[in-house]
């Protein structure tokens, strides 16, 4: 390599994701791990045997141990929803590095079914020293985080409802499209604005869904892409930031996340501008949530993204099309959605998608977030004609 | 109103007695004050992470606010909806907390509040905030 940069060095080759319309799976655990990871093998062509690389967003080392595969590169960042962006991130930067060849990431979580079935998984929550200076205060994470944010945007901005619920509007006319969807039918405006209030100015339908889900992909160098089974994706650009951890208290500006430092310098290392992007992929756990990153990622000012978002612009149609597959809002949502951005905008720079497919997209970003609007991670892939 | 009531950690002990005599205190560092207390104060202040408590005006503005229909963690649902509020004190740090004292629904952003107690059941006061 004669420069440092991580651009066109690595590809995603492989790809598997889980899910179902009843919105529970009947398996969990190193299992689904272990089933997500063979199929996303299977799709590249690849055996597990070649895998000398493993992320997953908690210790990886057992899980190896259960696979069955020894690998010379880890990486368990758990740090939320954009974890699996910046396990590509790493992996890339180890694979263009000579320290692996061939990285497999992997998540799921089964929350609907552990409820069903009574399982409890581990996981201190709230979090030391917010059950001291918090918790009393009764704040309902996370919808009420990402409420709060919501509030100073509109009292700031002027931001409205209306426009909130048309980003929902337009994420389920795409999960129309999408028969893996678990939420198809036609929504409005209005059916959102009279869906329950959670955590004002936040409805039920602002809200990600709550299912089951599980996801992998395959990341391996240029070179080795070239011969795989499926066209290569290849990462142009990445970048992580983090402005506070999960309290809402430590976050500078309520109307600007992570993103206004990572989508930037993504998008410098692929040398791209917004206008260049075919597909967006923006974490959706909130309608506020995507409406920060269409103006943090730079598709509009800061400050108006209601109204940019207000035509349509997001849905089928439109010139920027956002969250093809249905989203966090309608399509899954397991808890750390941030796999599901990879694997469908894999598929759509591969022209895999029917009837939501996007017309020759060439680049295609996936901006992961993680905690409470907290840690922002953004990738920026494209096909050959974009490396 | 039940809600989840705050440990007491071994650095904070000044603040919780103060809110006994219904003191708000705030932790600084150096002349810098900040938000959430700790026991070293945080990186960015350039400070030595030496903590020193010194007394709040208790008034400030609501910087950000959501009502909060569905209770939260402690929370009973019999209680009601109620506003749980950023609030931005006089002396610039933001803290998490409850606007009490008129319909939730009432409190906006850039709303003059003052500081007022919820009592605990050992005595300590959880500072909350109502309006000015």
């Amino acid at each position: 390599m004669t420069d440092r940069s991580l651009r066109g060095t690595a590809a995603l080759v492989g790809v598997a994701d889980a899910v179902s319309p009843t919105g529970e799976l009947d398996t969990f655990g190193f299992e689904l791990e272990a089933r997500m990871i063979r199929e996303a093998l299977a799709d590249a062509g690849l055996r597990p045997s070649d895998v000398d690389g493993l992320c997953c967003a908690a210790p990886p080392s057992a899980l190896a141990e259960y696979l069955g595969i020894r690998p010379r590169f880890y990486e368990g960042t758990a740090i939320g929803g954009s974890s699996f962006e910046i396990h590509v991130e790493h992996a890339a930067a180890a694979i263009a590095a000579g320290l692996c060849e061939v990285v497999v990431g992997v998540y799921e979580a089964t929350p609907r079914s552990d409820r069903r079935h009574g399982r409890t998984r581990g996981g201190a929550y709230p979090p030391r020293p917010a059950a001291e200076w918090e918790a009393g205060y009764g704040l309902r994470e996370p919808m009420g985080a990402y409420a709060l944010a919501a509030s100073r945007h509109m009292a700031t901005y002027g931001t409205t409802s209306e426009q909130l619920a048309q980003i929902a509007v337009d994420t389920r006319r795409w999960a129309e499209l999408n028969p893996r969807a678990r939420h198809r039918a036609p929504l409005t405006i209005v059916e959102v604005l009279d869906s329950p209030m959670q955590a004002s100015p936040l409805h039920l339908l602002d809200c990600c869904l709550v299912t089951d889900g599980a996801g992998a992909f395959v990341l391996t160098s240029a070179d080795r892409a070239r011969d795989l089974a499926r066209p290569p994706v290849y990462l142009l650009g990445a970048a992580t930031y983090a402005d506070h951890g999960q309290s809402m208290s430590q976050m500078p500006d309520l109307t600007t996340t992570a993103g206004a430092v990572s989508g930037p310098a993504a998008f410098a290392m692929a040398g791209i501008k917004p206008d260049d992007v075919d597909v967006l992929m923006g974490y959706d756990s909130f309608t506020i949530t995507t409406l920060l990153h269409l103006e943090d990622l730079g598709f509009c000012a800061k400050g108006e993204g209601g109204a940019f978002a207000e035509d349509g612009r997001l849905g089928p149609g439109g010139a920027l099309p956002t969250n093809t597959n249905g989203g966090g809002l309608s399509y899954t949502h397991p808890g750390q959605y941030g796999m599901f951005l990879i694997v469908e905008a894999v598929r759509q720079l591969r022209g895999e998608c029917g009837a939501r497919q996007v017309a020759d997209p060439t680049i295609a970003v996936a901006h992961g977030s993680g905690g409470n609007l907290s840690t922002m991670a953004t990738l920026v892939l494209g096909t050959e004609a974009a490396r | 109103m039940k809600l989840l009531e705050p440990p007491v950690s071994d650095y904070s002990t000044v603040f919780w007695d103060a809110t006994r005599e219904e003191r708000l205190l705030l932790p600084y560092s150096g002349d810098r004050p900040f938000w959430y207390p700790r026991a070293v104060a945080p990186a960015h202040l350039d400070g030595d992470g030496e903590v020193d408590w010194r007394p709040a005006a208790g008034t400030g503005e609501v910087y950000a606010v959501t009502v909060v229909h569905r209770p939260g963690p402690g929370r009973a649902a019999e209680d009601g909806p109620y506003a749980v509020a950023l609030v931005e004190l006089a002396e610039g740090v933001r803290m998490l907390t409850n606007v009490v004292g008129c319909p939730p629904e009432d409190v906006v952003v850039g709303m003059p509040v003052r500081v007022c107690w919820h009592e605990l059941s050992d005595g300590r006061k959880l500072p909350m905030f109502t309006p000015a």
